[in-house]
């Protein structure tokens, strides 16, 4: 082989292996670190469906603010309301670009819970204001609530220690007093 | 065509080809592009001021919060969400050498955080400001 191709043959891998490099380097750095199985709950059957499931672009951004909220929380009615709202999200901008609106939508829908039996006239965005949560939740007392360990029904994290893993079994309830 | 010729023509291809296709940025990418806008907003422009950057950062500006009601007044340190309560990695290159180094994530928090705390996207002479005063921060 001719010098200069042997030569532009190295380089050539080397622009390669950069090129590799960077793609992979992108992917960690926008998709988050962990990935987890996408099997499902099956301590509850229907609406937790989808509690466990996880997606590596949902995972990041979704938890940037807050805990990325299982898909399986909300019926898929909702999740479209929600990702179609995102500049006005709970009081602030939550904005998402097309490519990650293109992925998370789809993944949300997937495993979304059943939608509500009866018809409602706006989906419901607040997981806390859906009938399965308030029924979930029905004996724990508004001072429990107001436990500044809590703060907010939303922190689910405060008293469902695995919540984060998408697991809210009854076992690994703490809630903090 | 010289061997030697060919060999430059077929390293510049592949520097043109790395340069252009390097994802990650540094501050001083993100500073020289605002400059950039800035001086083309206005022919005066006369640069960016940590002393300006500071001040914006920490008031507000007709809504509730101010930048540093979640990244603290010290962004070298780890901020709160202001509302959910969430850890904020810090915001200052030099305690997070991760800032400033994706224009994706960059335009991103941008336009969320400048509509929170403005209702309205910081103009490029704010954002030249904010990260001169960032950069400063050591």
């Amino acid at each position: 082989m001719q010098t200069w191709k042997k030569l532009a043959l190295v380089v050539g891998s080397v622009a390669l292996l950069i090129g590799a490099m960077q793609v992979f380097a992108y992917e960690d750095d926008e998709e988050g670190e962990e990935h987890e199985g996408s099997e499902h709950s099956s301590y509850h059957a229907g609406s937790m469906q989808g509690v466990r499931a996880s997606n590596a672009t949902w995972k990041a951004e979704c938890s940037a603010c807050h805990m990325a909220y299982p898909p399986g929380l909300l019926p898929a009615s909702s999740w479209q309301a929600m990702m179609g709202s995102l500049d006005k999200h709970f009081g602030t901008d939550a904005s998402l670009d097309e490519t990650a609106l293109k992925e998370i939508l789809p993944f949300l829908e997937a495993n979304a819970a059943p939608e509500p039996k009866k018809a409602i006239a706006e989906p419901v965005l607040r997981i806390t204001e859906t009938s399965w949560f308030k029924r979930q939740h029905d004996e724990i007392s508004s001072a429990t609530w107001k436990n500044p360990k809590i703060k907010s029904a939303s922190n689910c994290i405060a008293c469902h220690s695995q919540a984060e893993q998408g697991s809210f079994d009854e076992d690994s309830v703490r809630i903090p007093r | 065509m010289s061997k030697i010729t060919r060999i430059t023509q077929a390293l510049a291809c592949v520097l043109t080809l790395l340069t252009t296709t390097v994802h990650a940025e540094t501050p001083q990418d993100f500073l020289t592009t605002f400059q950039t806008a800035a001086k083309a907003a206005d022919a005066n422009f006369q640069g960016f001021s940590v002393t300006r950057g500071e001040q914006f950062f920490k008031t507000t500006h007709g809504n509730d919060w101010s930048c540093s009601s979640c990244h603290t007044s010290n962004p070298a340190t780890v901020g709160k969400h202001a509302s959910t309560g969430k850890a904020i990695d810090p915001l200052a290159p030099a305690a997070n050498p991760e800032r400033f180094t994706s224009t994706r994530k960059v335009d991103k928090w941008f336009k969320r955080n400048c509509n929170d705390v403005l209702s309205r996207e910081c103009t490029a002479l704010e954002k030249g400001d904010i990260l001169t005063f960032l950069m400063a921060i050591k």
